[in-house]
């Protein structure tokens, strides 16, 4: 996955360039980026998209959605998009934030060298996105009120989280991602981390995401075949696929109660719309419903863009050490504590 | 009626023997194309057989696990690998030997470690066929285990991985998948069939009808074995209507396996 960041510097400048026509950097020009956004949705752009032997748009190729904006605005950002100058003041301050964690001494949690292992955002291209936050609607970039329904809900998902004791006490307290069972496959596909690489594969009645992280596929049926039935739940949801002129509509269901996505239900539904708006870029919007989470259904909207591949084969299960090693760690943390406790109490 | 049952007879007969003797013969089956001209294997599919127990002959024997009964017993098989057994190198039958003995700590399978090729191909569970131009890609239920077969810009493998780099080609009707670049972690059965880091693996898959391919794998591995062998058996599409490809993230199923000893308050 290192091999992104060998994307020629041509690309990348010629990128930056179609970026910045793309998304325009005041906000007058916002407004009309938002127009053209929803104008594009019905017009044909002015290259002829690429299409597959079958005639469906071509979405085909490696993608990524790697960036810095957080899925609600920041209380700071008072607007919906930044200038291209505040972005990349943005992104300096992010970059340095991730680069901190890396340097022993200066912040409280001390990670793991990211540059080394490739996990900071800036070693895989970012989308340029110039929104202040994922969410789009409601306007304000933030979530909606939650139902009480919902607030119930996550009161009792958090008793039943600390019935199971602390985060050490066994592998099923330790964060999904860090299991290497979950990390932002979606949908909604927000970005992971690290590891932001999508491959996109289409064939006449189905269409492939594959997710790096975590080596997650997505197979997307596109022959108006109903949903599963109601009794199988997955993690990544039942998804079901239609072209709606040029846009690739996918919509999803079926996922487990252990999702749980922002607090969301099982009875969550995700529809998403995969728009080619370029040879550089899909736009990718999603809408999630769930009644009984939110008051009112809320979207995003985010850029994917072009990169190198290939997507490589990430067996994070296979290769988790840090788990059994943070076990074992807390284990013997354990151990010394109670044989210093006896000894206190035979003195 | 006593006509009808003759002929019906015969007709069962003779797809008994086309599915058995399929392997040696040439197909004459042509297969409906994809837009891009190529036989058309879309499609999920299954094998039907007893090889994740043994790719070899074996009998009914019983579980690991006395708890489960005869629920996980072991289903007996003709074995799915052509003339005789294994060509083990002795130390390598000896490796086998060991890993049959210790497969409750080892199995990969177990451990929902990625399957490796060929043994993704025969595990009882589908997996889907989706037929690009450019690459084709192979996607597995259990696991969440996927293949891409490159059949345009091939390159040697970048890295060893679980389920191989694959280079893939058309000859007729018959697409060949030259797959290297895989780790010396994965097994071909719970038996302890194993290979090293230098597992070649040349497969050619053929449909013979609408709703069967023919499978074989040639198993090259000259660490372990004397010398190539191979491995063949039908594959039958899932006919059910909607049939999909279901998620089987197993990780979870493993934790207490691969981690249990380290609980606070271990597992009884």
């Amino acid at each position: 996955m290192n091999h992104r960041f060998l994307i020629p510097l041509g690309v990348i400048a010629l990128a930056i360039l179609v970026a910045v026509v793309l998304v325009a950097p005041t906000s007058a020009a916002a407004q009309a980026q938002k127009a053209a956004a929803t104008a594009t949705k019905a017009a044909a752009p002015a290259k002829p998209l690429p299409r597959t032997p079958d005639g469906q748009p071509d979405l085909q190729g490696y993608w990524t959605n790697n960036s810095y904006t957080p899925l609600e605005r920041p209380n700071d950002a008072k607007k919906d998009f930044y200038t291209l100058e505040e972005l990349r003041e943005v992104e300096k301050r992010r970059a340095a934030q991730e680069d901190e964690q890396t340097v022993p001494g200066t912040t409280a949690d001390v990670h793991y060298d990211f540059t080394q292992f490739g996990l900071d955002r800036s070693q895989t291209r970012l989308t340029d996105n110039l929104r202040t936050s994922v969410i789009v609607d409601p306007p304000n970039g933030k979530l909606p009120p939650v139902t009480s329904e919902g607030q119930k809900r996550a009161a009792d998902r958090a008793a039943e989280r600390r019935k199971q004791g602390a985060q050490y006490d066994q592998v099923q307290n330790i964060p999904l991602g860090s299991r290497c069972v979950y990390q932002n496959a979606g949908p909604p596909m927000l970005p992971p981390g690290y590891n932001p690489a999508y491959q996109i594969l289409q064939s006449k009645d189905t269409v492939i995401i594959l997710i790096e992280m975590l080596h997650e596929v997505r197979v997307i049926p596109l022959d108006s075949r109903p949903h599963a039935p109601q009794g199988y739940r997955s993690w990544l949801g039942d998804s079901r696929g239609h072209w709606e002129g040029d846009t690739l509509v996918v919509e999803t269901t079926n996922f487990s109660d252990k999702v749980g996505f922002r607090g969301a239900s099982e009875n969550m539904k995700v529809t998403e719309r995969f728009t080619r708006v370029s040879d550089d870029a899909i736009r990718y919007e999603f809408t999630v419903n769930d009644p009984s989470t939110w008051e009112i259904p809320w979207k995003g909207e985010m850029p994917f863009v072009k990169i190198n591949g290939p997507v490589f084969e990430h067996a994070c299960h296979e290769g988790n050490y840090g788990v059994a090693n943070t076990l074992k760690a807390v284990r013997i943390e354990e151990k010394k504590a109670a044989d210093e406790a006896a000894k206190k109490g035979t003195k | 009626m006593r006509t009808r049952f003759i002929s019906s007879m015969i007709v069962a007969v003779g797809l008994f023997l086309g599915v058995a003797t399929a392997p040696a013969q040439t197909p004459a089956y042509r297969a409906p194309r994809t837009k891009d001209g190529k036989p058309n294997l879309n499609g999920v599919w299954q094998a039907v057989n007893e090889a994740n127990w043994d790719i070899e002959a074996h009998s009914a024997a019983p579980g690991p696990f006395y708890q489960l009964g005869a629920a996980y017993s072991v289903a007996p098989g003709i074995g799915i690998v052509e003339g005789g057994p294994i060509p083990y190198k002795p130390e390598a039958l000896q490796k086998k030997k060991q890993n049959f003995a210790n497969r409750m700590t080892l199995d990969p399978e177990a451990k929902c470690y990625l399957p490796g090729v060929p043994r993704a191909m025969y595990m009882p569970y589908p997996f889907q066929i989706v037929q690009s131009t450019k690459q084709i890609m192979l996607v597995f239920e259990f696991a969440g285990a996927l293949r891409t077969v490159y059949m345009a810009d091939q390159t040697e493998a970048p890295a060893d991985s679980w389920m191989g780099w694959s280079n893939g080609r058309w000859e007729g009707e018959t697409l060949v998948i030259d797959s290297t670049g895989f780790n010396d972690l994965s097994w071909f059965d719970r038996a302890g069939n194993f290979h090293s880091d230098a597992l070649h693996v040349v497969e050619r898959i053929t449909a013979i009808d609408a709703d069967h391919l023919n499978y074989e794998a040639t198993i090259e591995d000259p660490n372990v074995f004397t010398r190539p062998w191979k491995i063949s058996f039908p594959l039958y599409r899932r006919i059910e209507k909607n049939a999909q490809i279901l998620e089987y993230k197993c990780v979870e199923f493993s934790e207490d396996l691969i981690y249990g000893h380290l609980r606070k308050v271990p597992l009884k």
